[in-house]
């Protein structure tokens, strides 16, 4: 036996250098669990798209907000002269002109009304009318009434009214009314008494601070013998003149409307008052002002709203969003608590099993055969006087919530819990909560994530019932809530269909897009399809 | 002998499960502040007294089993709130519930041959253009809530088109000629949803059927594809569906909160949210629809887990 320690390794050589046989290493890039999900989803064009209509929706409802001056958004909470904005229909600027989404709308409107618009125009400069589409009569008891039907522009058409000023605003809309060069305070014109400016005969004027002109009690313009006028330019103005008020100084030092005798001779006694004084000293200023102009001089910004305005004048676009906003935010808190709370349940149900399961099951059963409905009035009722209604809505879509989410974790369990890499945990000695939460639960992690995000367009769907309904009210001035949009725009679908299309649209665009998104996540994760759509 | 027992265990554990709930229920509901609101032409005392005497202010067990007691008998007590204390609770519901039925059985009258349809010639026809409409109209019809539905048929037919009246004509009764036509916006609201159901459900199964072996095997021994689908396909994908329309059968009676609302049909569901939505709220109302909702939800499924051992001797579901 040769010395085999010290053996000269130049004697040693291979058999053949061909023979060296390496493993082979692997041309492609190895491929997690996720990524292929992620590959197989991508391949699902319908979800795509889906996904990326819920990304601009949740875009939307993040950045909804900004696009309204602060001041005006600041009005909803107690400012309750934004009524006279209500229902403005949608607008787009640079639309202007084109008849689509222009803010206008198509109305029906008697002679009178129309001879009232044209007089409107003539005095504030606002045209309210854009086009007569046609002309009709109808007959009723009364007789035969011609009736037209325009094109009516909704924001020229924002009435004027009477407001009562202190001197320093009157001064300061004055000042403004200067410099901006655009005019809010109009001529004052009595609007409930029954005298009309000069001689005879006295008529009946409407209470309506739209009209400037002498007119009988339905608004139709008349000349001083009562006779009605057809001619724009004989119209005989009613303003309220220095001879005829009460109190003569209006303290109105700006430029005066075109006509106004004022302009030639400030001193003349017909020249025309901006103001009703009330009061002594400093007294109150009653104005009449032009509502379309003061909404520039109060807010900022022209009224022009993308979506419209609704009942309380609020704009849609950006209410819509914080409806939007809230609604995501809620639903996906839920999921995510859901989540945890299923994810623990199910997980000990599932990894104990026997009597444990048994047990834990009757408890859920139970839970689960209460209605929805009768939780959520229930925990309405005890808890929304204490915690507020959003923390009580969120208790009674947790109590049965998670229960969907416990029983598919439960199930996942089950499937796992007997495999080897499982046993080979519990052999190293692994305690029972690593062997739940490291090992099996990130297993089951893709069907449990595509779970939670079918149950966001659940969340919603409810919650949006619900607010309907009218059953919880989650409404403030700075908080809306889709729900009660479409349940006000319901009331008056037929004359402004717009204030309900845009919540109705968002969320059937969401519910849609959210449950094509989740089933094609559902598909991806699903490894029993691997392969089955190509 | 088995199915006997098996329907008499399922039966025992749903009273359990009801019983449960409505104590919970009665629980809570009393523990709420109750005062009774005014009630015109009463003397408020004259109220108290007989509240008093109905068991108001003793401990809530003993109103508990009292109102268990009276349960029994259909004697809910009365509406205090929504008929000023005029009317008895269970005579209101028994007025409504026709309504509530009529509407839903007209819905699933039309949802079940169109839905059944629509789901087999998608499956037919699968990864066909036909298929692709049908899927995707299921999808949205799924997805979009029905209330949304009902604001586009109510402004469309009723309002623009003035095809229907936009709200429900009760006064000649339930099953009327004239509550039929003037609850066909409501029914057509209702059906859209459930259609879309039977259809994708149908679709999934018979799709799945469709590729089984013995489907192949009726092939192979000479049966037309017609014939294959019909006296196989269909056959076996009916054992999920069946229980399924067994189910929507018996929900019908609960009708829907928000449809009824919309059309204003004088059903149970309005005046479920009617007693929730009254200040103070109508609690022998609340009571009554609740426990009746409960049922309602427990008995559906214990008749479709029942319906599917019935129909596969093979199936028992929640049986080990």
């Amino acid at each position: 036996m040769s010395d085999i320690y010290n053996i000269n390794k130049d004697k040693l050589k291979f058999a053949t250098n061909k023979d060296i046989s390496h493993d082979k290493r692997l041309d492609t890039k190895p491929v997690g669990y996720f990524e292929d999900a992620f590959r197989r989803f991508k391949k699902n064009k319908g979800s795509i798209v889906a996904a990326w209509i819920v990304i601009l929706l949740v875009v939307y409802a993040i950045v909804g907000t900004w696009f309204i001056p602060k001041n005006y958004t600041k009005a909803y909470v107690k400012d309750t002269e934004l009524q006279r904005y209500q229902y403005l229909t949608p607008k787009v600027k640079f639309l202007d002109g084109t008849g689509v989404w222009d803010g206008t709308m198509i109305k029906e409107i008697t002679e009178v009304q129309y001879a009232q618009y044209v007089a409107r125009e003539f005095e504030t400069g606002l045209n309210p009318i854009q086009k007569i589409v046609e002309e009709y009569e109808v007959k009723d008891s009364l007789g035969t009434k011609k009736m037209l039907k325009v094109k009516f522009d909704t924001y020229n058409a924002i009435d004027c009214f009477e407001k009562q000023l202190s001197l320093t605003e009157y001064q300061a809309i004055q000042q403004w009314q200067e410099e901006k060069g655009i005019r809010v305070i109009m001529p004052y014109v009595n609007a409930n008494t029954s005298a009309p400016t000069t001689g005879s005969p006295a008529t009946v004027r409407i209470v309506d601070s739209n009209i400037w002109y002498n007119s009988d009690r339905k608004g139709k313009p008349i000349d001083l013998n009562g006779k009605p006028i057809s001619n724009l330019e004989d119209y005989i103005p009613a303003y309220v003149t220095y001879k005829t008020a009460t109190i003569k100084d209006d303290k109105y030092t700006v430029t005066r409307l075109a006509g106004d005798p004022g302009i030639e001779d400030p001193t003349s006694p017909n020249r025309w008052i901006y103001a009703k004084v009330t009061g002594t000293t400093l007294g109150n200023y009653n104005v009449r002002v032009n509502a379309h102009n003061y909404f520039i001089y109060k807010y900022g910004f022209e009224p022009s709203f993308l979506f419209g305005t609704d009942v309380q004048g609020y704009d849609i676009f950006s209410r819509l969003a914080s409806g939007a906003r809230f609604s995501l935010l809620f639903a996906v808190a839920i999921s995510a608590i859901n989540l945890i709370i299923g994810a623990i349940y199910g997980a000990i149900e599932g990894y104990y099993g026997g009597a444990t399961d048994l047990i834990m099951e009757r408890i859920s059963d139970i839970l689960s055969a209460i209605p929805s409905m009768v939780v959520t009035v229930l925990f309405n009722l005890h808890l929304s006087g204490t915690v507020g209604p959003v923390i009580s809505l969120l208790f009674s879509f947790i109590l049965t919530g998670w229960i969907g989410m416990a029983s598919r974790v439960r199930m996942q369990f089950y499937r796992f819990k007997n495999q080897e890499y499982v046993l080979a945990a519990r052999t190293l000695g692994a305690r029972d909560r690593r062997i739940m939460f490291k090992h099996i639960f990130p297993n089951s992690l893709g069907t449990i994530i595509t779970g939670s995000v079918l149950v966001i367009p659940g969340v919603i769907f409810s919650e949006t019932s619900l607010t309907y309904l009218g059953i919880i009210n989650l409404d403030s001035p700075t908080r809306a809530s889709v729900g009660a949009m479409l349940n006000s725009g319901k009331l008056i679908m037929t004359k402004f269909p717009h204030v309900i299309l845009f919540p109705a649209l968002f969320i059937a665009l969401l519910m849609v897009s959210f449950n094509l998104f989740g089933n094609g996540l559902r598909d991806a994760f699903n490894p029993s399809l691997r392969g089955a759509e190509d | 002998m088995y199915l006997f027992k098996y329907i008499l265990k399922r039966l025992g554990l749903m009273l359990m499960t009801f019983s449960i709930i409505l104590t919970m229920c009665f629980v809570l509901v009393k523990l709420l502040p109750d005062t009774p609101p005014e009630q015109f032409g009463k003397d408020m005392e004259i109220i108290l007294k007989r509240r008093e005497m109905l068991g108001y202010g003793k401990p809530i067990m003993v109103q508990y089993m009292r109102f268990l007691k009276y349960a029994i008998r259909g004697e809910f007590g009365l509406s205090e709130v929504l008929y000023s204390g005029s009317r008895n609770v269970w005579d209101v519901f028994v007025e409504k519930l026709p309504f509530t039925v009529a509407l839903n059985i007209y819905s699933i009258i039309l949802s079940i041959p169109i839905g059944l349809g629509l789901g087999i010639l998608a499956a037919i026809y699968k990864n066909k253009w036909l298929d692709h409409i049908i899927s995707t109209g299921v999808m949205i019809f799924v997805s979009i809530p029905s209330f949304i539905f009902g604001f586009l048929i109510q402004y469309l037919l009723c309002f623009r088109w003035g095809l229907f009246e936009p709200t429900m004509d009760a006064t000649q009764g339930a099953f009327s000629w004239t509550a039929f036509v003037t609850c066909i916006p409501a029914i057509l609201c209702l059906s859209f949803g459930t259609i879309a159901g039977f259809a994708r459900y149908t679709r999934a199964e018979l799709c799945e059927v469709l590729t089984s072996d013995y489907l192949l095997l009726a092939r192979t021994k000479g049966l037309t594809r017609n014939q294959a689908t019909v006296r196989h396909a269909m056959r076996n994908a009916m054992v999920p569906i069946f229980p399924m329309i067994l189910g929507e059968f018996i929900s019908i009676m609960s009708g829907s909160l928000i449809i009824e609302q919309m059309f204003t049909i004088p059903g149970v569901g309005a005046l479920y949210v009617n007693s929730v939505q009254a200040s103070p709220p109508d609690y022998n109302f609340f009571m009554l629809l609740s426990a009746f909702y409960m049922l309602i939800g427990l008995t559906a499924g214990i008749v479709i887990d029942i319906s599917y051992g019935i129909i596969d001797p093979r199936i028992r579901m929640g049986a080990r």
